[in-house]
């Protein structure tokens, strides 16, 4: 038999479809029906690594309760942005219109995170950021947002205190990569090392894929300490052609440049390097037992821990905290993100947090120095920094007044 | 530390680094005609091939590089010979398809290695490092140079006295005359396909050590090779050669003095080259 479409069936066809479907009626959007959370995260591309694991530590949370948070059924939506602009707005997109998700956790990267946020703001869709870009939760902040992670320069506020109180250095040169992300960091070790009395003596900027880090570490020389926070594998290269050319200044970095994922890689090198983060595997709090018993269960006891990991299991973990607040309603997202924004946990695994007015967040940083340890690099904590703000010390005020951490301010004194 | 010796001395072993680099990528643009866009995920498989080698089976380093050439050798035969050749006469299809495998192999080697970076440690013998005055370089570095040296030479020698070197002279030079004259330029675009492939594998090993192994690593390269290539002229060896050194110097005191403009300097005499001598300084034909 052959089947003859011509406009008269087609318009047939289509209008007993849609008789046939009115007819059914639609089940009322209940309590019952499953919240739907997104999640932007980069799958494929160079980023790929802290996608997936982000992606463990969610799923770690989720699979402990059987997908049920708060009284409600979690309906997860991984969506792969490639870790740039473009597919981050694209995936956005669909997120919103065709899965028609309730929040979304992410995105990675801050370049993906300004492509959307406004996208975001205007659907009111509860979003937890991930990437550090200062500017969203200060001079830009939307009421939609809440941070989980930290901003870009509050772990470097804690690493400038450390070093210059306890490694006792006057003197820094700061080498990092060059774009936003770097730029927001260095005034995040400028800021406070200087007002203790230390001196940036002179700021190296190298581009994102630079394979050999020679012409910037000759010119390191007169001064006592390296705040070196690159991203991605570039510490890799850095500390070892650091050490090749006989260089011996600590190097203290941010939360990028000794996570403890990217520690497992580095070589004896290594032996000495500072860092600051908002998580530590050797954190000892009962909640971060459990959640490194958790993941290994999951995902097997080899597998990469660090803090692309335990953000995302704490995402979890406030999320459950909000439905816990909104009697598992997620349906008026101001009010959703209005209960977010007032959950204080204590239990969790990087500790106590909470969430400051414009809803960045608020929580411990840990500063640690990595050593040899059984044979491998590991890190240790050496200090830990309760209740680090994104504006440090400073009144919030003051600090809003000031322009964004750029490139060349704050300035360099001469 | 002599911040102008320093850097001297890394152009230098960056150039060797280079040469081991573009070496195979100019000899298939020469022959082929064109640019081999999966020549820096070539690069890039060797490395992760022989981070597996050397970490996971514990083979000597000298024994996994040379181990990972052959095994990306024989990859690219199988490129050449089933997808190459297919769109014989047809270059834009031809670079398409490197450029499409490039991206094919980078998801693979994501899968199978994951994305967290590897380190290879230096080959042990020559981790420690030679002081001189006002300056220090890794004895590994050096390594390199002496290696792309001696791979420079063999090059050479199999270009210059062999037969199939002669042959491969003579495909560069003219495709045409030497399919009249009956050389099987075809099976010589296998032959130099696979040598590039080789080439670029064991650097990939050399370099990793020195840059560490990780997604992202064939397209940081890529460039590098293409602007070796483009101004040391395609096809000449010793225009890879002397690419290679003008690029490492380029590299070293551009990145240090103007690092604001650090890849506006590497390329900036790559389009200048284009424009006024498009076959580059010893090439022996416009690419």
């Amino acid at each position: 038999m052959v089947l003859r479409l011509n406009r008269r069936t087609f318009m047939a066809g289509t209008a007993a479809a849609a008789t046939g479907a009115a007819g059914f009626p639609m089940p009322s959007i209940a309590q019952n029906a499953p919240m739907k959370v997104g999640v932007l995260t980069p799958k494929t591309g160079v980023l790929a690594a802290g996608g997936i694991h982000n992606e463990e530590g969610i799923t770690t949370f989720l699979k402990e309760r059987d997908y049920k948070v708060g009284g409600r059924k979690i309906e997860l939506i991984i969506a792969d942005t490639a870790g740039n602009p473009a597919g981050a707005k694209t995936k956005a997109v669909e997120l919103v219109e065709r899965d028609k998700v309730d929040m979304i956790m992410g995105p990675f990267a801050a370049f993906e995170h300004l492509a959307i946020v406004d996208y975001l703001a205007q659907n009111k869709i509860p979003t937890f950021g991930y990437a550090g870009a200062e500017d969203v939760t200060q001079r830009k902040a939307n009421p939609f947002i809440v941070r989980t992670t930290s901003s870009a320069a509050q772990s470097y506020y804690p690493m400038a205190d450390y070093a210059f109180k306890e490694l006792k250095v006057k003197r820094a040169i700061t080498m990092m990569d060059d774009f936003a992300f770097g730029y927001e960091q260095v005034g995040g070790f400028q800021r406070p090392f200087e007002e203790l009395g230390g001196h940036v003596v002179k700021k190296l900027w190298a581009p994102l894929n630079t394979p050999d880090y020679t012409p910037y570490i000759s010119q390191i020389e007169d001064c006592d300490v390296v705040a070196a926070g690159l991203t991605g594998s570039n510490p890799l290269k850095f500390v070892k052609q650091y050490k090749d050319l006989g260089l011996s200044m600590p190097l203290a970095g941010g939360l990028t440049f000794a996570d403890d994922i990217i520690t497992r890689s580095f070589g004896d090198e290594a032996d000495g390097v500072y860092n600051a983060i908002p998580y530590s595997i050797d954190y000892d709090a009962p909640a971060n037992k459990s959640f490194l018993a958790s993941i290994r269960k999951y995902y097997g006891d080899n597998v990469p821990i660090g803090f692309y990991s335990a953000a995302y299991y704490v995402n979890g973990q406030i999320l459950e905290a909000a439905l816990q607040k909104t009697g598992g309603k997620s349906d008026d997202p101001e009010q959703f993100i209005k209960a977010v924004r007032s959950v204080e946990l204590t239990d969790t695994p990087r500790g106590a947090i909470s969430f400051d007015d414009q809803g960045n967040i608020v929580c411990n940083i840990f500063v640690r120095r990595v050593g040899k340890k059984n044979g491998k690099m590991e890190n240790t904590i050496v200090k830990v920094y309760p209740k680090v703000s994104q504006f440090w010390t400073y009144d919030p005020k003051w600090f809003l007044a000031q322009p964004v951490y750029s490139r060349d301010y704050p300035p360099l004194k001469s | 530390m002599n911040q102008t010796l320093v850097l001297a001395v890394n152009s230098i072993t960056l150039g060797g680094l280079l040469f081991l680099l573009s070496a195979g990528f100019s000899l298939i643009f020469g022959l082929m005609r064109i640019p081999n866009l999966t020549h820096g995920s070539l690069f890039m498989l060797g490395a992760y091939l022989g981070s597996t080698f050397v970490l996971t089976y514990g083979l000597d380093f000298w024994v996994a590089a040379v181990l990972s050439a052959v095994l990306v050798a024989v990859f690219g035969g199988l490129i050449e010979r089933f997808l190459l050749r297919r769109l014989a006469g047809n270059s834009l299809a031809q670079v398409l398809v490197t450029l499409g495998l490039a991206f094919m192999i980078a998801d693979v080697c994501l899968m199978v290695w994951t994305g967290d970076p590897i380190t290879v440690p230096t080959p042990p013998g020559f981790a420690f490092a030679i002081r001189g005055p006002g300056f220090i370089v890794p004895a590994y570095r050096l390594a390199i140079i002496l290696i792309a040296v001696v791979i420079a030479a063999a090059l050479w020698l199999l270009l210059e006295r062999t037969r199939l070197g002669a042959m491969i002279r003579a495909g560069v030079d003219d495709p045409d005359m030497a399919r009249v004259v009956g050389i099987r330029v075809s099976r010589l675009f296998t032959v130099v396909f696979c040598l590039g492939a080789a080439l670029a594998g064991f650097a990939g090993v050399m370099g990793a050590p020195i840059l560490s192994v990780y997604p992202g690593l064939d397209f940081d390269m890529l460039p590098l090779a293409l602007v070796v290539v483009i101004l040391g002229g395609t096809g000449s060896l010793l225009g890879s050669l002397i690419g290679s050194f003008v690029i490492g110097f380029l590299y070293n005191y551009g990145q240090a003095r103007l690092p604001e403009l650090a890849y506006f300097v590497l390329f900036l005499p790559m389009v200048v080259m284009l424009l006024v001598r498009p076959q580059g300084l010893f090439g022996r034909h416009v690419p």
